[in-house]
């Protein structure tokens, strides 16, 4: 198996498995009161600052959650319901139009049930938001912004943002930036207090953690109302029992990849622009898109003209290949990437590009099998795109 | 020999238990649901389609338990193009279409296979109940549910990169061996009606489309007996609907004329034709005949068969039956057997009454 999708998910470290192994057979609610409660409790706030450590932030700071999709919808319901309720004026919501849907659907969704204006924020052809885009968007009524959020780096593409630039910008007005940074921890450098921003989620699964344990990251005084309710056990802000075993096993991702950082980052991107390299030998009419060097160290992201992705796809992985179309599934059916269009790209490239994305495990084998099998298959996809009228 | 066989499956127990078979049999089979809707619902909703996610979802756990990669192929709109504007335009034209048919010959055995074909695959796999004899058509061993009536507008061409691994049991054998194997589906109703009209009122959807016009429903010489609310909505051989009340006898539409928005209805006795004209006719299973020949011939879905003699003139299949028949109806199916082989497949444009002028059409 040949897996470029590391984007998706990665693998589990071995050292987060040990400790969560050793953790899950242990009784204990962390807000239980009693020995077994205190020892549960122990081991998450010792993860809390091991997080903290690793990103620069406080242990007061670290939120816990079920991963980045709940971090990503408690910031910017939670920040656009506390900001709205001090101000009602407080209705405009930006973004940037290549979010994860997991920013874009919450602020379409108050747009469409809670009174807010979801404004789009637009991106150059490589996906990146200039700062002075945002405060012109700023500019139009200051006061009537409630948040503004801007991903750290995107999924798709892998074009890394100007986020303390653009968390100044949003500083000056007052006015709450959140960043979904799930694809930037542990290959950029993530320092939540030096980057300005008030609120940033993070996902143990894309960086050799667990699936299913997260966290927002955020400021003092930053204070969203709770989507989940109930015990209160994060800052009376996320409730749920904290689940210890999963905690242990993300702090342990999480400092490790920090820890690691350079040597990693510098390791994938030496072998990401060997595959670029090596796709553009066997299909020359091939294309990058997102930005040449501003991007994430494991991600290609690749058009390939004349070609669905989704064929390109199903051949890959009949000969063992593993990648991604990099765009949303609505109920099954790819739509063309939302961040492609944003960027500017016709909806056949949209359409028709892959996402290959590198992590540990990766090697140089694994992109001389791509390199081999790609030719015949972009072929293939080539003619079976032209039989489509 | 292993073929490189591409499974449509539609998240029914039909197409579940052919990849099922296909991959036993040895080939190299890969599950496709093709997304056919736009904007899927999330869920079945009685006896209609295939084209939920709750369908695309059952035909991803079946492929799961098979053991066979699986996807999803928007076909939405080629589906739309071909099969949903053409049922609709044959609807205005008058005539009575049949979209299992059309989406048979334009979707899952054109833009699929052509795919298929392009992506490397050797055959398209499907669940319907039939069966292929030395490359030609057969009817299912299950009479009840077989579907050549619906394939037969397939060319050889087609039929050759073609398997249909049920034809050789009934459709309780089918469910029974769904149940063996582990297929969750193996219970799931039967799907009937028009699966992209989602709450099965077909001249409901023609009306939305259409838009609905009154206009007169007339007798065959031409006196007004009543109105109707939009012509599309009606089927030659049709009784029910038309409200002409209890001082009229038992009426039937004998012709729809849209141009001029006009139902006509006559007596049972004056929809019988045995004459009848076909356009584009497709010869599977025999060369085309110059001279009447004898064949039995089916005039609609799951409908009786009756006896022929048929040639092809002129590029139309000319059928003339040896008793009359009724309700045949413009823009459905006439498929020539012999036995259970399908012989031939056009589509019917005009009908007449021998020594007759009366035509529908």
């Amino acid at each position: 198996m040949v897996y470029f999708d590391h984007a998706a998910t990665t693998t589990v470290r071995p050292e987060a498995i040990a400790a969560m192994t050793d953790q899950f057979g242990v009784l204990g609610n962390a807000s239980s009161l009693h020995g077994a409660g205190r020892r549960a409790r122990r081991v998450v706030e010792e993860s809390r600052e091991e997080i903290a450590d690793a990103l620069r932030c406080t242990p007061n700071e670290v939120v816990f959650t079920s991963g980045g999709t709940e971090a990503d919808n408690l910031a910017i319901k939670g920040l656009y319901w506390a900001r709205n309720a001090a101000d009602r004026a407080r209705r405009r919501v930006l973004v940037s139009a290549v979010e994860h849907h997991a920013v874009l659907d919450p602020a379409r969704w108050i747009a469409d049930h809670q009174g807010a204006v979801c404004e789009e924020l637009p991106v150059d052809g490589y996906g990146r938001v200039a700062p002075e885009t945002l405060r012109a968007a700023i500019e139009q009524e200051p006061a009537d912004v409630a948040l503004v959020s801007v991903m750290w780096a995107n999924n798709e593409v892998g074009t890394i943002q100007p986020v303390a630039e653009l968390a100044a910008v949003a500083a000056e007005y007052g006015i709450p930036f959140h960043t979904d940074a799930v694809q930037a921890v542990g290959v950029l450098p993530v320092d939540f207090a030096a980057s300005g921003v008030s609120a940033l989620t993070l996902s143990g699964h894309k960086l050799g953690g667990p699936t299913g344990a997260g966290a927002l990251l955020l400021a003092r005084g930053v204070d969203p109302v709770p989507v989940l309710h109930g015990g209160g056990q994060e800052r009376e802000v996320r409730s749920g029992t904290l689940t210890t075993p999963l905690l242990r096993g993300l702090a342990t991702a999480v400092g490790l990849a920090v820890a690691e950082r350079d040597h990693h980052a510098a390791e994938l991107a030496a072998l990401r622009d060997e595959l670029i390299g090596a796709v553009r030998e066997a299909v020359p009419d091939s294309t990058l898109n997102g930005h040449p060097t501003d991007r994430l160290a494991g991600n290609a992201h690749i058009a390939f003209p004349g070609c669905e992705g989704d064929a390109l796809l199903m051949l890959l992985d009949a000969q063992g290949i593993e990648c991604s179309t990099g765009s949303a599934c609505s109920a099954g059916v790819s739509q063309p990437s939302h961040v492609l269009l944003a960027m500017g790209a016709d909806p056949d490239t949209a359409r028709g590009s892959l996402r290959l994305s590198l992590g540990r495990g990766s090697t140089r084998a694994d992109i001389a099998a791509l390199a081999r099998a790609l030719g015949p298959i972009v072929e293939r996809a080539r003619k079976a795109r032209a039989k489509r009228h | 020999m292993t073929l490189r066989v591409l499974a449509a499956m539609s998240g029914g127990v039909d197409s579940a238990v052919a990849a099922a078979r296909a991959a036993e049999a040895g080939h190299d089979v890969t599950g496709v649901h093709l997304a056919l809707a736009k904007n899927p619902q999330s869920y079945r909703t009685g006896a209609r389609g295939c084209c939920t996610v709750e369908d695309s979802r059952d035909a991803r756990r079946a492929a799961d338990v098979i053991g066979i990669p699986f996807y999803i192929w928007d076909m939405a709109e080629e589906f739309d193009r071909e099969v949903v504007q053409d049922f609709v335009a044959e609807y205005a034209a008058g005539r009575t279409p049949n979209p299992c048919l059309r989406c048979n010959e334009k979707i899952k055995f054109e833009a699929v296979l052509d795919r298929a074909i392009a992506l490397g695959f050797d055959a398209v796999c499907t669940g319907h109940h039939v069966r292929m004899l030395d490359g030609r058509l057969r009817r299912s061993v299950d009479y009840a549910k077989d579907q050549s009536y619906v394939l037969a507008v397939l060319n050889r061409e087609q039929l050759a990169h073609s398997m249909f691994p049920l034809g050789d049991c009934t459709k309780a054998e089918v469910r029974a061996e769904a149940d063996r194997r582990g297929l969750s589906v193996a219970d799931k109703p039967d799907s009937h009606d028009i699966c992209f009209i989602a709450d099965g009122d077909t001249a409901g959807f023609l009306n939305r489309t259409l838009g609905s016009e009154p206009g007169p429903i007339v007798d065959e010489s031409g006196a007004v007996l009543g109105t109707h609310e939009g012509a599309h909505a009606f089927t030659v051989g049709q009784r029910k609907g038309l409200n002409l009340g209890g001082a009229v006898n038992r009426r039937y539409v004998l012709s729809i004329e849209p141009v001029n928005n006009t139902v006509t209805v006559g007596p049972r006795a004056s929809l019988a034709v045995d004459g009848i004209i076909a356009q584009r006719p497709v010869w599977s299973g025999c060369a085309a005949p110059t001279e009447p020949t004898p064949f039995t011939v089916q005039l609609r879905a799951h409908g009786e068969v009756h006896d022929c003699h048929a040639h092809e003139r002129d590029g139309e299949l000319v059928i003339t039956l040896v008793e009359p028949a009724t309700g045949v109806a413009a823009g459905q199916a006439a498929v020539l057997y012999d036995g259970d082989v399908v012989m031939g497949s056009a589509t019917i444009a005009t009908t007449s009454r021998t020594g007759e002028a009366a035509s529908a059409g």
